[in-house]
């Protein structure tokens, strides 16, 4: 469980990174930020780039701050970062409930929210959080900027829209109306555990019937998606019992679930139902 | 003399080990370098079966800072990992596994090449090169698929074992019911923090061959290397560095032992091996997985007339140490703690394409205590009868003690429970957790539509097995103590505990006593720590030579004091008269002084005859072994929507004949039972049918952790001490884990309303939640 050799470097601004990223990618260059599935996964030397570019040191990039009607998540801005809400209001409560769910706390102290969108294991809570609210992902590289939405971002299973020589220097989530509500649910086996299947469920409410819905499935396909069907079940709605339990049965039909050796896809389809139920309710409570 | 400060025995006093260990001074196997050292990395199957056609190391062999590259060619005269000597069973021994694979690979991690380089990075690049060219062979998963062939001409099935008494076939002729169950334990282990570690080290000065890293039974290895190696028992010499846990899997001699002592002294320089963590869940020992077609014959009351087993067990792909230790245990204790007058059980012992098997924490016991109550329970269903009165008519009676179990096979040895007051400590446990309230408070809660249950765990463990220990004790001139033992320390409180047993015999602060333990150069002999036997046997040895060193302390302050013996006590390191602490006294450093070779005066012979000082040797030597007895009770609460278990009490009741430090056996037990949830619950590992492992990493093999935890109940009973040795005791090892599996077991079946419903282990959520979609379409009434 020792990586094999690689070249190690570390710039100090974004300018410096993406040149040598650019230099380095076609050689199977990496971006090194919190290291938490990369390091693991070189150790056991799934993963052997040959050069890594360290950002820890780069200028700028542990910004986290609120930029207008955005909150702007800087490339090495650390789980532990929302441990307490970095915002007033609801999403600020929405994500430090979600970041307790991701590994365990010293993971936390280490780990990127970035660098968990990069990865893009089916099994991210950022990467469920991003496609349901509609984040936004800016990648840099000597060819410029551009900005990505976060379904376009995530393609598949541990892969990406980011190019070899683009590095993730920034994600932005839009800041939902006041009165959105929010419920997050995840069923793992046991503490820190991968998520077998979480559902992020969020809807306004207007004249007292649901408006706004999204519900976005994690851990169940290849990558995580909002499931229009469900949203469809709760649009202008009454919260209650009857709506989200459509939305619920509704979720569970659109889903095509992934399986493997310990979980069927039959029961990962009625983690979904008994997800969706708990999100919803735990929004409306 | 209620207050007496040397009185140690039964008090939970801090442990003497705990301060290097929490200052983080400990040094474990990995800690330890030698100078000039190299780095073992083990090239492994990525095949479970197959002929080996070719192994290339020309690539590697080239690599910067490899100083050799070994095949089976390599160390031919070598022999396979031997069995210890009281293991030796001729017709196994074609299926030990050899240091590296010979011929055949038999399953996904098998030792095939040893790469030996100037760092452990080089050395696993090197091993990366190394290309095996497998031809591959029908895979064998499980031991229920028909043997296969192991190697030409033997088959997999290495063993069909028999332990029987009785009438089994007028017992079932006269059954008023007949209960058949089939029953599966899942594939777990121990899975220590520290994974193993070895660094062999060869000193060509003094022509001694040394292993570092070695636990659990240092001198029963050195034993076995003397015979694989051919030296003489004093030119090798095992050395125990602070242990992180071990649960019988860590410190049985594994290939990788081996291969670094022969690279050692081959290569002239020592050489390291630290296990990684994928290694340890695909190489080190598993267990627990058998498959029981058990059968049980009641009468109309519910009492047992028969038990009638007929059980797989699958070793994986060789024998290891312990030959077939564990599925002899099984059968041994799948009775229990009942009265059963006749039973047969039929073990085919079948190797599989599977991480090989051996000891895990309760080896045997937790596989046949899950069958045996999952018989009780299904008496108590079929019968109508409640699960703790059906217990309380088959449970062998106090006054029954010792009780014998003689089996009709002469190679199978007796089983005499020597004393236990059952009954007494079910009542005990039952109203400790208030069971009947419980069960009218989780009537209420299940009509309230909650998921909720309760499930016991009956057991008996066996601990202490002889035949001999012995202990020496020296005191120095400064008073303090030194206890050298063949014990071992597997983080179990191992130095405490004799520390307490000699202060207590001796009359001296547990403190001042220093305990030696894991040097085989110390000490020519030893048992070391392994099935719960280290407090019994070395226990009550440095008891008999505490007491003898005791007596020669007396006989000497009597003579120095000019006072009768008999009128002298010890009292906190100092020879005081019984009837008052004032008057005249001496200390046991002064004792040691006066008796030290050449010191001359009152209590030393002639100077010129040479004495040993303050000092002794005793032993302990017994035939038999011991059986502490405990009872499990668990409630749990099953999520509707995911299958989900969650644990909201566990008791843990045990009675362990004498408790030396209370807070100690309360540790061990909880760290026991929530052991015990792993493999009731969370722990599996689980292979795909080409026997590929998918439990590698800590991610897929889920060791509950504090969060997973309930707070463990513990009631520590000392009803019944043994009679068969001075102080007591019994054990604590194995009492915490061994009724675990089949408590949790009962507790779902009793919350999905289908006490027999659980036929195997562990109840994964998906399990589980299959199980409950079965009651609901046995009853379509229900929500």
């Amino acid at each position: 469980m020792k990586p094999a050799a690689f070249e190690y470097h570390a710039p100090k601004t974004i300018a410096e990174a993406v040149a040598l990223l650019a230099e380095v990618a076609p050689d199977d260059g990496r971006i090194l930020a919190g290291g938490q599935s990369l390091v693991p996964t070189m150790a056991f030397r799934l993963a052997r780039p040959a050069h890594l570019v360290d950002i820890n040191g780069v200028d700028g990039l542990d910004r986290l701050y609120l930029d207008g009607n955005e909150l702007s998540i800087g490339a090495c801005v650390r789980h532990a970062a929302f441990h307490r809400p970095v915002v007033d209001g609801r999403l600020g409560l929405l994500l430090s409930s979600i970041v307790r769910h991701i590994a365990h706390y010293p993971i936390r102290q280490r780990g990127t929210f970035c660098g968990s969108l990069a990865q893009a294991d089916p099994a991210s809570e950022w990467c469920l959080t991003a496609v349901t609210l509609d984040g936004t992902m800016t990648a840099k590289s000597v060819r410029g900027s551009r900005t990505i939405g976060a379904q376009d971002f995530i393609e598949g299973i541990m892969t990406t829209a980011l190019a070899d020589d683009e590095l993730l220097t920034e994600a932005r989530l839009p800041i939902p109306p006041d009165d959105t509500r929010f419920g997050f649910c995840e069923f793992n086996r046991i503490a820190g555990g991968f998520a077998v299947a979480m559902v992020l469920a969020a809807y306004g409410l207007k004249d007292g019937v649901i408006t706004r819905p999204r519900l976005g499935v994690g851990g169940v396909e290849e990558r995580p998606r909002r499931i229009p069907e469900a949203e469809q079940a709760l649009e202008g709605r009454s919260p209650g019992a009857q709506a989200f339990r459509a939305a619920s049965a509704a979720a569970a039909g659109a889903v095509d679930p992934m399986e493997d050796i310990n979980t069927s896809a039959d029961y990962r389809r009625d983690l979904v139902a008994t997800l969706t139920l708990r999100a919803l309710e735990s929004a409306w409570s | 003399m209620a207050a007496d400060k040397t009185a140690y025995l039964g008090r939970s006093v801090e442990r003497l080990e705990d301060p290097p260990l929490v200052t983080g001074a400990a040094r474990f196997v990995a800690d330890i370098s030698f100078p000039g050292q190299l780095h073992m990395r083990v090239v492994r199957s990525s095949y479970a079966h197959g002929e080996i056609i070719s192994i290339d190391t020309s690539e590697a062999r080239l690599m910067p800072g490899v100083v050799a590259v070994w095949t089976a060619e390599d160390i031919a005269d070598i022999g396979p990992v031997d069995f210890r000597a009281d293991r030796a069973a001729e017709g196994l021994k074609p299926y030990r596994q050899p240091v590296l694979a010979k011929g055949r690979v038999r399953y996904v991690g098998d030792p095939v090449a040893a790469v030996f380089a100037e760092d452990p990075y080089l050395a696993e690049d090197a091993a990366e090169s190394v290309v095996i060219e497998v031809e591959e062979l029908p895979v064998i998963v499980s031991a229920d698929d028909p043997p296969g062939e192991f190697a030409a001409g033997r088959g997999t099935e290495a063993a069909v074992m028999h332990h029987s008494y009785g009438d089994i076939d007028a017992a079932f002729a006269n059954a008023e019911r007949v209960i058949a169950l089939d029953l599966r334990t899942g594939r777990h282990s121990g899975v220590p923090m520290e994974t193993r570690g070895a660094i062999g080290r060869y000193d060509a000065a003094k022509d001694m061959l040394e292993l570092h890293g070695a636990a659990k039974v240092p001198h029963r290895n050195q034993e076995t290397l003397v015979r694989m190696l051919g030296r003489d028992p004093s030119r090798v010499h095992v050395h125990e560095c602070h242990v992180g846990g071990g649960f019988g899997v860590r410190g049985e001699l594994y290939p990788e032992d081996i291969l670094v002592l022969v690279a050692a002294m081959r290569l002239g320089r020592p050489v390291k091996w630290i296990e990684d963590r994928q290694e340890h869940l695909m190489c080190a020992n598993q267990g627990r997985e058998q498959h029981h077609l058990a059968r049980v014959a009641v009468d109309a009351e519910g009492r047992i007339l028969g038990i009638d087993d007929e059980f797989f067990h699958d070793q994986g792909g060789y024998v290891r140490t312990h030959g077939s230790n564990v599925a002899n245990r099984t059968m041994c204790t799948i009775t229990g703690p009942y009265r059963v007058p006749a039973f047969r059980a039929v073990c085919h012992f079948r190797l599989t394409n599977k991480t090989p098997c051996a000891t895990y924490r309760a080896p045997g016991r937790y596989e046949s205590t899950f069958v045996r109550e999952r018989l009780m329970d299904a008496i108590a269903t079929e019968l109508g009868i409640d699960p703790i009165e059906v217990r309380k008519r088959n449970l062998i009676a106090a006054d029954e003690m010792p009780y014998t179990i003689a089996f009709d096979e002469p190679h199978v040895s007796d089983m005499v429970l020597d004393s236990g007051d059952y009954a007494g400590l079910l009542d005990k446990a039952a109203a400790a957790f208030g069971w009947e309230a419980l069960r009218v408070e989780l009537d209420r809660r299940r009509a309230d539509g909650e998921l909720v249950g309760a499930g016991i765990g009956m057991f008996v463990e066996e601990g202490g097995r002889g035949p001999t220990d012995g202990a020496r004790i020296a005191v120095d001139a400064n008073g303090d103590v030194e206890v050298i033992t063949g014990g071992a320390s597997l983080g179990q409180g191992f130095e405490t505990t004799m520390a307490q047993i000699c202060a207590e015999a001796l009359g001296v602060d547990y403190r001042r006593v220093r305990v030696i333990h894991g040097h085989t150069d110390l000490i020519p002999y030893g048992i070391g720590a392994h099935a719960t036997r280290a407090t019994v046997m070395t226990g009550s040895a440095v008891n008999v030579a505490a007491l003898m060193v005791r007596e020669i302390a007396i006989d000497a302050a009597a003579e120095m004091l000019q006072t009768p013996a008999d009128e002298l006590d010890i009292n906190d390191g100092t020879v005081v008269r019984r009837d008052g602490p004032t008057g005249p006294s001496v200390t046991l450093g002064e004792i040691a002084r006066r008796l030290a070779p050449g010191a001359a005066g009152p209590g030393q012979g002639d100077p010129g005859q040479g004495n040993p000082g303050l000092a002794a040797e005793g032993f302990f030597t017994t035939k038999d072994t011991v059986f502490p007895y405990g009872v499990h009770l668990a409630v749990v609460r099953i999520d509707r929507g995911t299958g989900q278990v969650a644990v909201e009490r566990f008791m843990v009741a045990y009675d362990v004949g004498r408790a030396v430090n209370p807070m100690m056996i309360e540790g061990q037990l909880v760290g026991g039972c929530i052991q015990g949830l792993g493999g009731a619950l969370y722990e599996e590992f689980v292979y795909d049918e080409e026997g590929q492992p998918m439990a590698v990493t800590l991610a897929d093999y889920l060791v509950p952790s504090l969060r997973e935890a309930p707070d463990i109940e513990v009631l520590i009973t000392e009803d019944a001490p043994s009679p068969l040795n001075p102080l007591g005791l019994k054990s604590a090892g194995e009492g915490g884990i061994n009724g675990v599996g089949a408590a949790i077991a009962g507790a779902i079946g009793d919350a999905i309303g289908d006490p027999g419903a659980v036929r195997r282990l562990p109840l994964t959520p998906g399990r589980v939640r299959d199980l409950l979609r079965q009651a609901d379409a046995a009853s379509p009434g229900t929500p």
